[in-house]
């Protein structure tokens, strides 16, 4: 019990540091531009993708760098030829329009790579087990991309809080139009923030690609989880975002490891009831409840805390 | 976060129409709903029919919530694959009980499936407008797909639960075995639905849940409470979305989880706003549209959704009010007999807008069929993907048609100004 305790939270930690770097872009983007990025889990599929190919041609590291790169430029072009075109039809349309996209890049995705796995290997540099806890090997991958993980928050926090470009950021967060008026040009604040929050997506993509699966319905699986986590966090609030990232990661690993259902604690039940949503939810192991829990948290927290944990504003 | 004000509804425009054109084309659309299989009899495009008529619904349902009353749903397939599932389980109990219930009827416990769902999740659901109503819907939506298959006994897990509709009453010596019959009851119920549709916006109900959409707070300093509008707005959706529902378990005997899922979502998300969601009828025509291409495209092409949503972005970036949008920016330069002065440009904007899709379908394809599959058949030309002569004519057609349809769309803009003016000046547009 104690190893499973100490390698699910070591788990979760990292799925939720990893979840925190898609979730800050995309309460960035949010609560400046108003927009909720659908298309925000497809820079960090595509960022997988680049790094995979990447990987293949010029190895690993290069890959780290150029991949994000990629992305965030690709993210800066959604903005600049996309998203401000777009802005005049209103927030709806913009939506819609990173509807599109994300359902757009799933499928070119697919269209190049195929819809099976692609073979995205650790590095042969960090292929070893790092430390043992009790009898589990734990990759040193995994510790790899807690330290990326990490660094980048560390490097944002420092960025948002400590330098000028920061401070016009937050600025720009709750007041665009009087940080327009100090002469700042609003419109490529806009771009490049879009453009670093894909490329912070893509480096999440780079450094989950070989630790996860690498396929075209990655985006899918996480974009909806991607937007509990930041509802439940509090739409716009970076401080929510980072909780509730690692809250989710956690009760997700923890529920994926834990085997247990009602059967196993009160005794199956009367085998002469026969198959009924009783047995069915009598049953099913907390493991098999695992991909739900995200979002019966969100369905809680709107009934009770519609704001969110940290959040200020209800919409 | 505020609502985009949408252009409003046409059917404050219609009511110049009168009485005659207004039962005029519902007359003729069930005419035409009689009389298409007839001529079309093959079992192919009947089978397209019916698929299209349940599209048909479906979307006016969607249309409901985003269209009338600004509520931009990611999960309305829930309500519509809830309602197919309670038609089925409801359909087995009729057959092994025998109760005289015909089947013609069954579309209607679909309806109240989908209602009685959108009833319990609904008032929370639409506590907020916005994005956080999409939010929760998405949620929702996925909670519901994925609890889907893990209520086995209820959902029939992966495979779903199947059934049959000849087991139940006859109703005038049909037995809906063939798929004419099908279609009939189909087409019954999608005049019905569209009707009963079309009647909701013209209640009061229907104008305060424009009036939600448009502008909560004055809604509220009139007396209403625009929760509760949009919680009843939400049930009417649901009810459509389960007809719809009941309909597609009807017609394949079958609900199976993907009726609920993201994928259902997304293609009624893209109908509706492909088709026009300020337009009563827009929803109908993207519906008859995408079920087209769907049905179509998939045997000539293996990225057909990738179309779809090629086309979708186009249609968000340059045309939000969709197929309807267009066509009714037309009316007022008909009406002022200004029309013919734009055509022109148009025609001549055609040539490189047309050469742009082709290149851009040349490029998809040239992408999907690189590493093997079928030479690509453009227009009767023969391409070989794996060419470097197919990418320098997909790189001509994209790049060459894109700059010069630039310059003839700035053309058509300017043309269409001019019409505009004489058409305001005769009094036709406001």
């Amino acid at each position: 019990m104690a190893e499973l305790i100490v390698i699910s939270t070591l788990n979760g930690v990292l799925f939720g540091m990893l979840l925190f770097l898609l979730s800050s872009g995309l309460t960035v983007i949010f609560s400046m531009m108003g927009v909720l990025n659908f298309a925000h889990a497809s820079f960090y599929m595509l960022g997988a993708f680049f790094g995979y190919q990447l990987t293949r041609w010029i190895g690993f590291w290069p890959a780290l760098v150029i991949a994000p790169l990629l992305v965030g430029v690709v993210g800066m072009g959604v903005e600049r030829y996309g998203l401000r075109n777009t802005h005049k039809h209103g927030h709806v349309a913009e939506l819609l329009l990173t509807f599109g996209l994300a359902f757009a890049i799933e499928e070119i995705v697919s269209m190049i790579w195929g819809k099976s796995p692609v073979d995205y290997r650790v590095p042969a540099v960090l292929d070893f087990p790092a430390f043992t806890v009790f009898s589990t090997n734990y990759p040193a991958y995994k510790i790899f991309m807690l330290v990326v993980s990490v660094v980048i928050f560390i490097a944002l926090l420092v960025t948002l809080k400590r330098t000028r470009v920061g401070l016009i950021v937050q600025a720009a967060l709750t007041h665009p139009s009087m940080v327009g008026h100090l002469g700042h040009n609003v419109g490529r604040v806009f771009m490049l923030v879009f453009g670093v929050g894909s490329a912070l997506a893509g480096l999440a993509g780079v450094i989950a690609g070989p630790s996860l699966v690498t396929q075209s319905d990655m985006a899918a699986y996480l974009g909806p989880i991607l937007f509990v986590v930041i509802v439940f966090g509090g739409l716009g609030s970076l401080p929510g975002a980072f909780i509730a990232s690692l809250l989710i990661g956690l009760i997700q690993t923890f529920a994926v490891a834990l085997n247990g259902s009602l059967a196993s604690v009160f005794g199956p039940l009367d085998p002469s009831l026969g198959p009924s949503p009783l047995t069915d939810i009598w049953n099913v192991t907390i493991a098999q409840i695992a991909p739900i829990l995200p979002y019966l948290l969100l369905v809680l927290v709107l009934i009770f805390r519609p704001m969110g944990l940290l959040g200020t504003r209800e919409s | 976060m505020t609502n985009a004000p949408t252009p409003s509804l046409a059917a404050a425009k219609q009511e110049s129409g009168g009485a005659l054109g207004f039962y005029g084309v519902w007359l003729l659309a069930a005419i035409a709903l009689v009389v298409l299989p007839l001529i079309f009899s093959s079992g192919g495009s009947l089978t397209s029919f019916s698929l299209i008529g349940i599209a048909i619904i479906f979307a006016l349902s969607y249309n409901i919530l985003l269209g009338q009353t600004g509520l931009l749903s990611f999960g309305h397939a829930v309500q519509y694959g809830l309602g197919g599932f309670l038609a089925v389980h409801v359909m087995n109990a009729v057959a092994s009980h025998n109760w005289p219930i015909p089947l013609p009827v069954i579309p209607l416990v679909g309806g109240i499936g989908g209602m009685a769902f959108a009833l319990l999740v609904g008032w929370v659901m639409t506590k907020r407008a916005g994005t956080v109503f999409a939010m929760i819907s998405l949620g929702i939506g996925e909670l519901v797909a994925s609890s889907s298959l893990i209520l086995r006994s209820v959902f029939g897990g992966e495979s779903g639960i199947t059934t049959d509709r000849t087991s139940l009453m006859p109703l005038f010596g049909w037995t809906f075995g063939p798929q004419i019959q099908v279609y009939y009851l189909i087409a019954f119920w999608v005049l019905v639905s569209a009707i009963a549709m079309y009647a909701l916006t013209r209640t009061p109900l229907g104008r305060i849940c424009n009036a939600v959409r448009d502008n909560p707070e004055r809604v509220e300093f009139i007396g209403y409470d625009p929760h509760v509008v949009r919680y009843l707005a939400y049930m009417f959706a649901g009810f459509f979305a389960g007809i719809a529902g009941g309909l597609t378990a009807i017609n394949f005997e079958i609900a199976n989880s993907a009726y609920l899922g993201a994928m259902q979502s997304g293609f009624v998300l893209f109908s509706t706003f492909i088709g026009g969601t300020a337009y009563f009828f827009g929803p109908i025509l993207g519906a008859i549209l995408v079920t087209y291409l769907q049905l179509g495209l998939t045997n000539v092409t293996s990225v057909w959704q990738l179309y779809f949503g090629v086309i979708f972005i186009g249609i968000v970036m340059f045309a939000p009010g969709g197929i309807a949008g267009i066509l009714m920016k037309h009316r007022p330069l008909i009406r002022a007999g200004t029309l013919g002065t734009v055509i022109p440009s148009y025609l001549v904007a055609a040539i490189p807008t047309l050469a742009f899709a082709l290149g851009i379908i040349l490029a998809i394809e040239t992408v999907a069929r690189f590493s093997g599959g079928d030479p690509i058949n453009l227009l009767g030309i023969p391409f070989v993907a794996t060419a470097p002569t197919t990418w320098a004519a997909a790189a001509v057609l994209v790049v060459g048609g894109f700059l010069i349809a630039r310059i003839t769309w700035r053309r058509v803009a300017e043309a269409w100004d001019r019409a505009a003016t004489v058409a305001r000046d005769r009094g036709y547009l406001a």
